[in-house]
């Protein structure tokens, strides 16, 4: 048996007795899920030798024996937010996070169990809808049990024309795990959606999350990712525009170590008039790797399309690596697509300045490190998360500085 | 004992030696001001005082307070009060003015042993010190010299010493940039500052600056030594004939100095 197949054969045992838990469920989810692993089965992991996967190896996911879990799932919404009904579920589920190239996407479907499905009437909510997943330390219940654990977090919202909400999904964990979550929003026209992705996922984690937005007309979506931990971390973002709408894809990565962060971005002007902004940052120490690959889109009908693409990043150590690629596709006439990618280390000029002020090198090189990410700390919208941040980037921080 | 003494003081940018051997003490109380041409060393001297890693000291010694100051790190020097007004002080954004100046402040008294000052007594000293300093206080809130115009960052600086309160103050070039109601109001925080503790090194290109901070002592640098001292009105002299007076050639162009 090939590496392979070998590879494929564990899941496939975890995949039966999955299903076999899961019997009795309504025939369409079955479907979904059957087909999803056929998908899955059929792709393999990705290797090196995908261009999509060039720089990121998932060899060591791909290699380890994991166990089926569910995720510990905290779910905090408004009042008027609501479940999705059957029907509504089986309408959207799997509808924008394509599996046909994308075999972690495909495995989230094959597993799907507890599902957060929910629905945004039309309205304003000011209070935030929080959605946690935590892979507890505990989450054996067998004490003999210590292959570590693979779970499968799935998100589905659906925001009603008009309604403007906040969506701050989490994800947290203590120990060796692997994440591999799905998330889809569904804005609807004129939907105006502020996002958070906060992945504070231990140093030993894995995670990998897709997230699939279709953006209704003259609809906003903001969606801001912060990727604060992990061994390996990647993370697929694909948005998707009707005609006027808008989007700002933005994102924060701090590695250290050995950690890796992937993030891929697709922005997909689909249709006239559409705007998009997309602001990533990067702060890179120790041995430490990211990627970002962030394609823009202009498809033949965007005409009128406005785009814009940056991609920052500070290196703290002579070992990080990064590697940042944009990719501009454009195929309107009519448009207007900027982008920029910079790669820097902290201003001499900036720490003599604070130095000769009587701030100790290791502090003036923190806080000019946390001075580059306030810029995308700023933009957060929710007080409490905002404080939340700056909290957890100080202490990385201060990390770095005496790392 | 001299505040500061320079004995044959060398250093050098790259290959290029600039400083060829200064000489200077500086007693507690007194106000000196270091004169001449570009390229002379000026800039250079002040910044190899507060200990900008970009100069190497090739030799001579300099002592302050007793201490070896070459064998310091700068936020030491700076610890032990000494102090540079810089010629182009330096924009960084994302940090604000208050949380910069608090954490100088609050690393200065810590090392001075004294304790550390609390948001509201750090507040009360601000806005006196802003106040004598006609500054708005909006600009506590904004990035460190962060949009700030060509005038509000020589006062920022002149505030941050006032608030940092340093034994040696090195202004270094405090006038350029400024418009006359400016030079004014710097001078006058500088002049609030003249104790008989306190000891000052005024680097300028021009005597109009001298005219509102009168310096005790006057040196003239030329091409890294220091050429003539004197009293107040070597400065005038050196205004009304220029350099060239004391047959020193200014440079036809300016070397930058940063």
């Amino acid at each position: 048996m090939t590496a392979a197949a070998e590879q494929i054969g564990n899941w496939l045992e975890l995949f039966t007795g999955h299903a076999a838990r899961h019997e009795g469920a309504e025939p369409w989810l079955e479907k979904l899920r059957e087909n999803a692993f056929a998908r899955f089965a059929e792709q393999g992991f990705p290797t090196t030798r995908d261009e999509e996967w060039r720089f990121t190896n998932v060899a060591p996911i791909a290699r380890t024996g994991f166990r089926h879990w569910h995720a510990d799932r905290l779910i905090v919404t408004p009042f008027a937010v609501e479940e999705l009904s059957e029907e509504e579920c089986e309408r959207h589920l799997g509808r924008y996070a394509a599996i046909e190239q994308n075999a972690f996407a495909a495995l989230n479907a094959a597993f799907l169990c507890t599902t957060t499905a929910i629905k945004v009437p039309r309205g304003v909510f000011t209070e935030p809808i929080e959605i946690t997943y935590e892979a507890g330390a505990d989450v054996t219940g067998d004490p003999n049990e210590t292959a570590p654990v693979a779970m499968h977090p799935r998100t589905l919202i659906v925001v009603a024309p008009g309604a403007q909400c906040t969506i701050v999904e989490t994800y947290k964990g203590a120990g060796k795990y692997f994440a591999n979550a799905v998330t889809e929003i569904v804005a609807g026209d004129g939907a105006v959606i502020d996002h958070y992705k906060v992945q504070l996922e231990s140093r030993e984690a894995f995670h990998v999350a897709t997230m699939q937005v279709a953006v209704g007309r003259s609809a906003s979506f903001t969606t801001h990712n912060f990727s604060l931990g992990g061994a390996l971390v990647r993370n697929d973002i694909g948005v998707t525009l009707a005609e006027g709408s808008d989007a700002t894809v933005n994102g924060l990565y701090l590695v250290n170590g050995t950690e890796h962060v992937d993030n891929h971005t697709v922005i997909d002007h689909a249709k006239p008039h559409g705007t998009s902004h997309e602001l990533y940052k990067g702060i890179l120490d120790g041995h430490s790797i990211a990627v970002f690959n962030g394609r823009i889109l202009v498809r033949k009908d965007a005409q009128k399309t406005d785009s814009k693409q940056t991609n920052k990043n500070l290196v703290l150590s002579d070992d990080a690596v990064i590697d940042t690629k944009p990719e501009l596709q454009i195929f309107a006439d009519d448009v207007r697509c900027t982008h920029g990618a910079t790669i820097g280390q902290l201003d001499a000029e900036s720490l003599f300045y604070m130095q000769s002020r009587g701030i100790g090198k290791a502090q003036a090189r923190s806080l000019l490190t946390q001075a580059f990410a306030q810029d995308i700390v700023d933009r957060i919208k929710v007080p409490e998360l905002r404080v939340r941040l700056e909290e957890v980037l100080s202490e990385r921080l201060h990390e770095h500085a005496n790392y | 004992m001299a505040l500061l003494e320079i004995r044959d003081l060398h250093a050098k940018v790259g290959e290029r030696e600039i400083l060829k051997g200064i000489d200077l003490t500086v007693a507690a109380g007194e106000v000196h001001a270091i004169m001449g041409p570009n390229g002379s060393g000026k800039s250079t001297l002040a910044q190899v005082l507060s200990g900008r890693e970009l100069y190497q000291v090739t030799g001579g010694q300099v002592t302050y307070d007793g201490k070896d100051l070459l064998a310091l790190p700068p936020e030491d020097r700076a610890r032990e009060g000494v102090f540079l007004a810089f010629q182009y002080p330096v924009e960084i954004p994302g940090v604000s003015n208050m949380y910069f100046l608090k954490a100088a402040l609050n690393t200065i008294r810590k090392h001075r042993n004294l304790p550390e000052l609390d948001a509201m007594d750090f507040l009360g000293l601000i806005r006196q010190r802003m106040t004598a300093m006609n500054m708005d206080e909006t600009l506590l809130n904004r990035p460190v010299n962060a949009g700030f115009s060509g005038g509000e960052k020589k006062r920022n600086e002149i505030f941050q010493m006032a608030v940092l309160e340093p034994r040696l103050a090195i202004l270094d070039e405090t006038d350029s940039g400024l418009d006359i109601d400016a030079l004014k109001l710097v001078a006058a925080g500088v002049n609030a500052m003249r104790s008989a503790e306190r000891a000052m090194i005024v680097v300028t290109h021009y005597q109009r600056l001298l005219s509102e901070i009168v310096p005790d002592y006057v040196h003239v640098l030329a091409d890294g030594r220091i050429v003539k001292s004197g009293g107040k009105e070597l400065a005038l002299e050196l205004e009304e004939g220029g350099y060239a007076v004391l047959g020193i050639q200014e440079e036809a162009e300016a070397v930058g100095q940063r």
